[in-house]
């Protein structure tokens, strides 16, 4: 059961003092230059006052755009390898969404799947997640169609929801707990606050959409709505759930590092196969891809979906593929 | 006429097979659509919030396979077509430019040229403001400010699949075998992706500022294609897309060539 607090807003710099002093890194959005994005604050009012979100997602906290796996030397007889140890800041996500929060379940799925990827794990055991419940959304949002909502606690160590003078505080998890712990004197009891988040309606049936996927893979409409996609990879590298990656070596003569990257399943190359033969030769087919993998596979395989409806994607993309749109027609009869 | 009635007579005497313009996006965008029945061409959409460079989609494999299609151009994009004709990758009689407010057909190369000599070229204002003060720092700060702006960039390659100009079917950044430019998103892989797609473009640019747009982070990123333009133009006195046969400065030189070393 979640204990809920009241958390007043001049309570947050002891909140984030506490969190430094507990030698914590704090990732909070900021508005820079016009953009908001996550960055490492010291107080709170470095975080940005008005978002509805950041523009890249929060997992770059857990699985960053380049991670060393491994280093090797070549000596005159044997090569030295060297596996590199996982960086792993103590890190407080603060002011994420909801959406964002439960993500990570997403990519927990994937990096835990037979083998459990100690990069990934590492970062996550370090990584505490202050969310913060939507009371502003656009029209690329759609995380009540996909489970999830405005107020959702999934995947929030505390959540907290916007009232007069502060925040209602729920403590969610033992890392919420413990950070409650470090500032006890913030918390205050609450005094029967109400939670009140913006709605977001329901825009499709999403457990009727991954029925309708079963028969619809060779339909025609994969093509049509995919014809504008230019085929980068910005709705991957933004999206809180992608988890696709490269692995790489960078080397010169005396040995190089093993690097994991981003990657994406937009691009012609990402399955292209040595033989020169490509599985997914045309834009329709690795758009399918990007649908049926969130919509259609992650259920199958991990009982969940790949995505949260955050809606990243929509705002990022050059050419307005809209994907709620898209995923609402899809699941028309 | 309208645009739209335009687009239903084409499609409906069969003279194109498609109509590639713009439609109502999300939040009120403008966004790319390819109509192909006359019936549906009441979607179509033209005015000043109508950014997108489309001639980015005519050397792309689904719409070449369509046929001989009609196409909303702007001057960048009309640019963009010659620029692309002189690169020979796309032919005159396989392509209608709708012009001005859509109504006015451009069928050849020669038509394009033509209206395009009545409007030149100009920057908008932030860019010209920003390539200024670009131009004011020293090389030291202009190290500085692209460092800085390139350190967020994720290398998620909008820019470069947006540019009308970005056309090969194999990219060098794909190369693996060898592999010239990291594929990582760090500041060494940053720094040579952009330098290799900035040289690329350099002389080729028809300065559309569509990689710029598309940058999820907002990146600048035009401003490098657009400088190495100038310096072409400046250099050699060419400018991308004004003609659908240009003998490219950086890939032909003249025995007569001011320049020793080339003799
Ligand atoms: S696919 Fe789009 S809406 Fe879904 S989680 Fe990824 S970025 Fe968000
Ligand atoms: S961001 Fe848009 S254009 Fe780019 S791959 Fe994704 S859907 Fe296609
Ligand atoms: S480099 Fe950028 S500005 Fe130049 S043609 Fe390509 S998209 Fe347009
Ligand atoms: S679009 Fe922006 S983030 Fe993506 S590769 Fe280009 S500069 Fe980098």
């Amino acid at each position: 059961m979640a204990e809920t607090f009241f958390l007043p807003q001049a309570s947050l710099d002891a909140l984030f003092a506490a969190l430094a002093k507990d030698g914590r890194r704090i990732l909070a959005p900021t508005d820079r230059d016009g953009r908001t994005e996550l960055n490492p604050v010291a107080s709170f009012q470095e975080v940005a006052a008005d978002y509805i979100q950041t523009i890249l997602s929060a997992k770059e906290a857990a699985f960053p755009k380049v991670e060393r796996l491994m280093t090797f030397t070549l000596g005159a007889k044997a090569v030295d390898l060297k596996d590199a140890e996982p960086h792993a800041e103590p890190t407080v996500l603060f002011g994420v969404r909801p959406c964002e929060a439960s993500g990570f379940g997403a990519l927990d799925a994937v990096f835990n799947w037979d083998t459990r990827d100690r990069f990934f794990n590492a970062r996550m055991e370090a990584l505490a997640i202050i969310g913060v419940g939507c009371t502003k959304k656009d029209d690329a949002c759609f995380c009540t169609s996909v489970g999830g909502g405005p107020g959702s606690t999934r995947g929030s160590d505390i959540l907290l929801t916007p009232v007069e003078g502060g925040f209602l505080a729920e403590v969610l998890t033992p890392k919420g707990r413990a950070m409650v712990a470090l500032a006890p004197g913030a918390f205050q009891p609450d005094p029967g606050l109400e939670k009140k988040v913006v709605e977001v309606p329901v825009a499709f049936d999403q457990p009727g959409l991954t029925r309708r996927l079963k028969d619809r893979f060779e339909d025609g409409i994969w093509m049509e709505q995919s014809l504008r996609c230019v085929g980068c990879g910005a709705c991957a590298y933004v999206c809180p759930t992608c988890v696709c990656f490269d692995i790489v070596e960078e080397a010169d003569a005396k040995g190089g590092h093993r690097l994991r990257t981003w990657d994406s399943c937009g691009g012609p190359m990402f399955t292209l196969h040595a033989s020169g033969h490509n599985p997914r030769e045309t834009q329709a087919q690795r758009w399918r891809q990007r649908v049926y993998h969130k919509f259609s596979y992650y259920p199958e395989r991990y009982d969940m979906l790949g995505c949260v409806g955050c809606g990243k994607c929509t705002r990022a993309c050059p050419v307005d593929m809209n994907l709620q749109e898209h995923l609402a027609e899809a699941a028309q009869a | 006429m309208d645009l739209r009635e335009k687009a239903r007579q084409l499609l409906e005497s069969g003279e194109v097979k498609a109509v590639i313009g713009y439609e109502k996006g999300t939040m009120g965008a403008r966004r790319p659509v390819f109509v192909k029945k006359a019936e549906r061409a009441d979607r179509l959409v033209l005015d000043g919030d109508c950014a997108q460079n489309l001639a980015t989609y005519l050397t792309r494999p689904e719409i070449r396979k369509l046929g001989r299609v009609a196409i909303t151009a702007g001057p960048d994009a009309l640019r963009a077509i010659l620029q692309l004709m002189a690169e020979r990758q796309i032919e005159e009689e396989n392509l209608l430019a709708l012009a001005g407010d859509g109504t006015v057909e451009l069928a050849s190369a020669q038509a394009i040229e033509e209206h395009l000599a009545l409007a030149p070229k100009e920057l908008p204002a932030r860019d010209r403001e920003l390539l200024e003060r670009l131009g004011k720092m020293d090389r030291a700060e202009r190290w500085a400010f692209w460092q800085k702006e390139l350190s967020r960039c994720v290398k998620c390659y909008a820019c470069r699949n947006s540019c009308p100009m970005c056309y090969c079917g194999h990219c060098t950044m794909d190369c693996n075998r060898p592999q010239w430019v990291p594929v990582a998103s760090h500041a060494l892989g940053n720094l040579e992706y952009h330098m290799v797609r900035a040289m690329h473009l350099a002389g080729r640019c028809v300065e559309c500022g569509d990689c710029g747009r598309a940058c999820p982070v907002g990146i600048p990123i035009h401003l490098l294609t657009f400088n190495c333009e100038e310096s072409v133009h400046q250099q050699f006195g060419q400018r991308a897309g004004a003609s659908s046969r240009l003998d490219y400065a950086l890939s032909t030189f003249r025995p007569d060539d001011k320049e020793s070393f080339i003799r």
